[in-house]
């Protein structure tokens, strides 16, 4: 049987499975940590550090720093909450974001990070770096100008031989995403669907189903995000 | 003689004109120009999205009528997913869809009839600019500011209900519509609270236009005087000739109403109509290529929405279409002030319409989108507050948008604005060497005829940013009057 061990977020103490993720347990127990690039039961992958929290005093990604007894835990402090705001505020002006005529708006998880931390004029100056567009699948439309470089789907969109339809090209600023054509060619349905399902911005969209949820409908139309989370807490 | 100006470019669609008046040896207006010069580029964004973008992404054009933008080009993205052009929708998806816009055509008339040109007809365009605004009408009229606040409140609420969101939502999707009516909305607009409901609508829209005619019969001479030329008009019309403001075929007729163009299918709309460049605007000018460049330009909008079509199917509307028609005998209406009497006949119609498609079950239905055969290319016309908007989209085999091309409605109206200001600086400013505030806002009346994006955001503050330059022979400048 695994163990149980107790740790502190915020100064309250809760109680999990020793070694399970940080971000996971204290999600089951109504404390949200925001994540864009982690997907509970997937590896993480710790890229975007939107998670980052103290622990022990120390910074830590919350999406892979497994839980362990008498963790002092700081989630929701002005520190770390300003953190996280420049991290979304980087996220916006390292790609070329146009939420107005993005399909995604309302159920995207970036932008509805920036509603959570208001954002409003970015601290850093926008790159405007200059994304081409990959079309080419009958079902995907890839749409590099949003992408944050999350890799959930690079992780997640498998073929039945665990090959990945998604992979990052390039390195540094040059690194962008791109999809297999001969793959994607043959992408199922399903996949699709998930692929853009799991998408936290708009880089990947189903072709030809844009704007289908009315407005007043999507998912951060009437909470905002992580409230989900937060009507679980004891 | 004449003298280059030098233009800033200011905006073309939400406000900002420039007016050039050039004067000859004898102080007499030889030229005048509006100039419209700054540059968009949507019709080159738009080149590589994907297709099923264009209606969200294009309607940003606009703030005033962005649910024409939407509409016109969800209608030319139904001919590419093979709904049809047009008509091929389920009866929901088209009824709702015909509910925002009319709902649009509402809010909008109201907005520029009561918001934007009334100071001009209850205070006198000639009265003291501090007072000669909207806050002057609520001041001295309060129960008709009141009434066209409420009245833009009402079609930006069916906006809302149908497209999401007051300004710029996703309602129109190719191939139909991404919601319907619930019957608690329906019943919002059709019963709500008094005056929020379509029968109050109506019975307001006719008091507008007994107002209009009472101020007409007392002031005829200027009115019928103001900015009077003949020219050709242009239209959507249903297929039996009806006043439609969402579909129907294109219409032109010409200034003693012999038709010019005989009720085309607007997919070829390129065969009839071309657009010319003129090294001094931004805006182009549209003209049918069968007339040519001089004699081929039209007006589009109310006034020429009423002068082409046969009749209007709402009773009050029609009784009051007659009255209009008779007026001039039953010839076209080239009177450039009984834009706003045509105005207000729409306004009527509207909320008739309005009513009637609140009635309408199939709103309440769950059949919203239809597709067929995808093509490659696709028309969408639609008859925009202040006139005929077109969208013409391409796209390749990976469903990006290869061309795209809008002619809006104030560049149709771009000869007629500027044909009515340089009459009106003709018969005002000649042999003038100063220019007065009241012919400075005659201009400014003649424009706002046709078009308010030009005025918006402007009259309501007293306001419009206008520069007008007076420029005799030898180039000097005599006045120069910017607001």
């Amino acid at each position: 049987m695994s163990e149980k061990v107790k740790f502190t977020i915020d100064g309250k103490e809760y109680e999990g499975e020793k070694g399970r993720l940080l971000v996971d347990v204290a999600a089951e127990n109504g404390v949200y940590i925001p994540v864009l690039c982690h997907w509970k039961d997937v590896k993480p992958a710790g890229s975007c550090r939107i998670c980052t929290v103290k622990v022990n005093d120390r910074y830590m990604t919350a999406c892979t720093t497994p839980i362990d007894a008498n963790m002092t835990v700081e989630n929701k402090t002005p520190e770390l909450e300003d953190i996280r705001k420049a991290i979304v505020e980087m996220l916006f002006v390292e790609g070329n974001h146009f939420c107005p005529a993005c399909e995604k708006s309302g159920d995207c998880d970036l932008q509805a990070l920036g509603y959570l931390y208001q954002m409003m004029v970015p601290r850093f100056p926008y790159a405007f770096e200059r994304r081409e567009l990959d079309a080419k699948s009958p079902k995907i439309f890839l749409e590099k100008n949003r992408c944050i470089f999350c890799k959930r789907c690079i992780r997640m969109i498998k073929d039945d031989k665990g090959r990945s339809f998604f992979a990052f090209k390039g390195r540094g600023k040059h690194l962008e995403i791109t999809i297999d054509e001969k793959l994607a060619a043959n992408i199922s349905e399903e996949l699709a669907q998930e692929a853009m399902k799991i998408c936290p911005v708009g880089a990947i969209l189903r072709k030809e189903v844009g704007f289908s949820t009315p407005i007043g409908q999507r998912k951060y139309d009437k909470v905002p995000i992580g409230s989900d989370i937060e009507v679980l807490q004891k | 003689m004449t003298q280059k100006i030098t233009i800033e470019p200011v905006t073309r669609v939400e406000g900002h004109g420039k007016v050039t008046i050039h004067l000859d040896d004898k102080l007499n207006v030889a030229q005048t120009r509006l100039h419209i010069v700054e540059f968009r580029g949507f019709e080159r964004f738009v080149q590589g999205r994907p297709y099923w973008e264009a209606p969200v992404l294009v309607q940003r054009l606009c703030g005033i009528c962005p649910v024409s933008h939407h509409l016109a080009a969800a209608k030319a993205l139904d001919v590419i997913v093979g709904a049809g052009t047009g008509d091929g929708l389920t009866p929901t998806g088209e009824k709702m869809r015909r509910l925002m816009h009319y709902g649009q055509i509402f809010q909008s008339h109201a907005l520029h009839f009561f918001h934007l040109s009334s100071p001009d007809f209850l205070l006198g365009y000639d009265a003291d600019p501090a007072i000669r605004n909207v806050i002057g009408v609520a001041m001295n009229y309060p129960e008709l500011a009141t009434q066209g606040v409420m009245m833009r409140k009402f079609g930006q609420e069916i906006i809302s209900h149908t497209a999401g969101k007051k300004i710029h939502g996703t309602g129109a999707i190719p191939g139909g519509i991404n919601k319907n009516l619930t019957a608690e909305e329906r019943d919002i607009l059709l019963k709500g609270e008094d005056p929020l409901n379509a029968d109050k609508m109506i019975e307001w829209a006719e008091g507008a236009l007994e107002f209009f005619k009472d101020y007409y019969l007392k002031n005829r001479e200027f009115v019928d005087g103001f900015a009077y030329f003949p020219s050709n008009h242009l239209s959507l019309v249903r297929k039996d000739g009806a006043m439609d403001l969402y579909h129907g075929v294109l219409r032109a007729i010409n200034s003693n109403g012999e038709k010019i163009l005989n009720d085309v299918d607007y997919q070829d709309y390129y065969k009839y109509i071309e657009e010319e460049v003129r090294n001094w605007s931004y805006m182009k000018f549209p003209y049918l290529k069968s007339l040519g460049k001089d004699d081929g330009w039209y007006r589009v909008g109310p006034l020429a929405r009423v002068n082409c079509c046969d009749f209007i199917p709402t009773p009050k509307a029609q009784k009051q279409f007659e009255e209009f028609r008779a007026h001039t005998n039953g010839k076209p209406n080239n009177f450039c002030l009984h834009t706003h009497w045509a105005r207000l006949i729409e306004l009527l119609h509207s909320a008739e319409v309005i009513k009637d498609l609140l009635q309408d079950p199939d709103l309440l239905k769950d059949d919203l989108v239809v597709k067929g055969n995808k093509t490659d290319e696709g028309v969408g016309l639609i008859e925009a507050p202040r006139g005929t908007l077109f969208h013409h989209y391409k796209i390749n085999d990976n469903d990006q948008i290869t061309m795209a091309n809008l002619i809006v409605s104030t560049t149709n109206n771009n000869e007629p604005m500027n044909q009515s200001v340089n009459f009106v600086a003709k018969n005002m400013m000649s042999g003038q060497k100063e220019i007065t505030e009241p012919m400075k806002n005659a201009v400014e009346v003649a424009i706002r005829a046709y078009d308010p994006c030009l005025s918006c955001a402007t009259h309501a503050l007293g306001k419009m940013p206008l520069d007008i330059k007076l420029v005799s022979s030898d180039g000097k400048e005599l006045d120069h009057y910017r607001s």
